[in-house]
């Protein structure tokens, strides 16, 4: 950017509406260093060790053109991992063309793309496979081949995306820990489509912010990003089959924000060639600033999630209730931590987490995470993680 | 009789008193109010600004920590102003950015964009007194100066770094500031801030600001190089240096919404 800056200047251009015309381009790297300890051996086979060591790269580059009308961005991302081979894997998170014009944007190629308001689960964010071999809380996610019209007017902000091309949910390997107990098997993957894979679907959505309120509207029609399952023997293992069903989606993001308080919800209503249901996220978050005459916020959330199908419902909270808390310590290494309890309603089981970062120096941030699974009933869905209670550190280095 | 009068003379020297005490109490009052307008008025026009900032934060040890920070900023006639901010460093924040439509009077309207998820977070704007980014600066002390947001009285008129300076002292409305008031002082050929006094809830001195370098843009728009932001109760300070201020960008309302937030690099 110095280097445009200086341009300008040099080149009288101060006054100009437009910078000069120059290409820019820049490339970061991360690297993260993953140690996780597990107190008990896993319950199913290939699980029997305590410790595992696992690197990852994240590099991304960037380049923009044309009075920075045109730009594009180059995401990929590679892990190596000791034991499961599944987690070993790589993805291109990002390799989209961006073009911009007066009030509209085409971004064409691989994106990663969120909706939602909610913090323990996110009904609406429908248009990334999820990759959960990186971790249990769906914040990662597959990179989407995608055309996404984008326009701004007076009254919200208008997305139209062709969705050409799905991504198979990932699955951590016999080796890895949190898995079923029973492994899913690729080649037996089935799709309602008879394009499978290459069905393309659509999507639309409305979003604005007005007064206190940050509103957003979806459809969604194509291929579900969560699969149903099917006990089956192969090769003489009973192993799990997925099966993709084409869905048509609509649902509701919204957030107030008053005062210190972040009343947030989410509703969806899936139609699929199965059944039909609602679900809903709802809940609020409240922050006392500076406790204590100190720097440091204290963030307590309050989450219901509800899924009209009820046990039967794939969803991570189909009748729970997640409590937590957020402590930021707004110090010069942006210390924070968060403890958060999902309890579920039905089973009676709950999970408790704690996430804790903290910058190190100018290019380091240490991560610890915990989690605690406590079953509730034998039949308890969550049972598969029973001796699965982890506890996480990792450092990443920014070049 | 005597005591009948002297009684009479009393109270009428006492409403004169009083009156007189009203009178200085309004015009310092008034004073100080014209003060903060005139530099207001004086900074008008500039309607659109781009500025790179580079926080370094001291701790008592004298150990640093880097923050660089670019900003995008559009003056709102009759309201406060819209800016896009966009974190460079430290780098495990690289690529955050901030989006802000402060108002005049009210909560502000505030986004943040955080580049790992692709998410757009909109956040409470009632953390005034909350440092920003670990440094000794707060968010109020950042944000764009409204009439609105204090009360004002004429102090003094006292020599400062660049000639003589106005001290007015103000007092903030929100009931959400960090201070009881703070102490600025204000030179009187170019209306700039030059000094501020902060005092913390309990009206003891917690900070002192001093603004130097000052440049002038444009002709008209005086700004500074370096504001040096030191706090007395815990030892530790931050300078903040501004480069490649540019005014007049052709920036408009459309360069602020949630689409330039998420690509904002």
């Amino acid at each position: 950017m110095k280097k445009i800056v200086l341009l300008a200047i040099g080149s009288g251009l101060l006054t100009q509406p437009v910078i000069a015309s120059e290409n820019y381009f820049e490339a970061n790297l991360k690297v993260s260093t993953e140690f996780t300890f597990y107190p008990q051996k896993g319950k199913f086979k290939g699980q029997d060790y305590h410790a595992n060591l696992s690197l990852a790269l994240s590099p991304d580059f960037y380049w923009e053109w044309n009075d920075q009308q045109d730009s594009l961005t180059f995401e990929p991302f590679f892990r190596k991992d000791q034991h499961d081979s599944s987690r070993s894997h790589a993805d291109i998170r990002e390799l989209n063309w961006v073009h911009l014009s007066d009030n509209w944007e085409l971004r064409t190629g691989l994106r990663k793309v969120f909706w939602g308001v909610t913090e323990f689960q996110n009904l609406v964010d429908v248009i990334n496979q999820k990759d959960p071999v990186e971790g249990l809380n769906n914040e990662h996610k597959l990179g989407q081949p995608m055309i996404n019209y984008s326009v701004v007017n007076d009254w919200g902000i208008v997305d139209l995306f062709l969705l050409p091309g799905f991504r198979e949910q990932t699955y951590p390997s016999t080796d890895g820990r949190l898995r079923a107990s029973i492994p899913v098997e690729d080649v037996l993957t089935t799709y309602e489509s008879s394009r499978e894979d290459k069905h393309i679907d659509l999507a639309a959505r409305w979003s604005h912010s007005f007064d206190v309120y940050d509103i957003g509207v979806h459809w969604f029609k194509g291929t579900d990003r969560t699969p149903k399952y099917q006990a089956v023997t192969h090769n003489d293992n009973l192993v799990l089959k997925a099966h993709y069903q084409q869905i048509e989606q609509v649902g509701i993001d919204l957030q107030a924000t008053v005062d210190s308080w972040l009343y947030k919800g989410e509703v969806i209503y899936q139609d699929n060639s199965t059944e039909n249901y609602w679900a809903t996220q709802v809940g609020f978050e409240y922050t006392f600033y500076g406790i204590q005459e100190s720097a440091t916020d204290l963030g307590v959330l309050l989450e219901a999630g509800y899924d009209q199908r009820g046990i039967t419902a794939d969803a991570l909270m189909q009748n729970d209730i997640g409590i937590g808390a957020r402590l930021a310590f707004n110090d010069a290494q942006s210390s924070s931590l968060l403890a958060g309890v999902i309890h579920d309603l039905d089973y009676h089981g709950n999970s408790f987490s704690l996430e804790a970062e903290r910058r190190l120096g100018d290019n380091w941030k240490a991560s610890i995470e915990a989690r605690i699974f406590s079953p509730g009933s034998s039949n308890d869905p969550s049972n598969i993680f029973d001796k699965d209670d982890y506890f996480k550190i990792t450092f990443d280095r920014y070049f | 009789m005597k005591i009948t009068k002297l009684a009479t003379t009393l109270l009428a020297a006492s409403i004169l008193t009083i009156s007189t005490a009203t009178v200085f109490a309004q015009s310092a009052q008034e004073q100080g109010l014209a003060i903060s307008q005139e530099s207001i008025a004086r900074d008008n026009g500039w309607v659109d600004m781009l500025a790179s900032m580079t926080m370094v934060l001291r701790n008592k040890q004298g150990q640093e920590s880097i923050r660089e920070i670019r900003m995008k900023t559009l003056e709102v006639a009759g309201d406060g102003d819209k800016s896009l901010s966009i974190f460079d460093k430290p780098r495990d924040v690289k690529g955050t950015a901030f989006l802000s439509f402060s108002h005049n009077v009210g909560a502000d309207d505030q986004w943040l964009y955080l580049p790992a998820l692709k998410r757009v977070k909109r956040i409470a704007s009632r953390n005034k007194s909350g440092p920003f980014m670990g440094s000794e600066f707060s968010f109020e002390d950042l944000a764009s100066f409204e009439i609105e947001k204090y009360q004002y009285k004429f102090i003094e008129e006292q020599p400062c770094d660049l000639g003589e300076c106005f001290v007015v002292e103000q007092y903030p409305t929100d009931k959400y500031s960090g201070y009881t008031r703070r102490l600025v002082w204000i030179d009187k050929a170019e209306y700039r801030m030059i000094k501020v006094e902060f005092y913390d809830r309990k009206n003891s001195l917690l900070k002192t600001l001093t603004s130097h370098d000052y440049k002038q843009y444009n002709g008209k728009f005086w700004r500074p190089s370096l504001m040096k932001m030191v706090n007395h109760q815990n030892q530790k300070s931050t300078d903040l240096k501004w480069e490649n201020y540019r005014f007049g960008n052709g920036l408009s309302a459309a360069d602020f919404n949630k689409n330039t937030l998420k690509r904002a690099r």
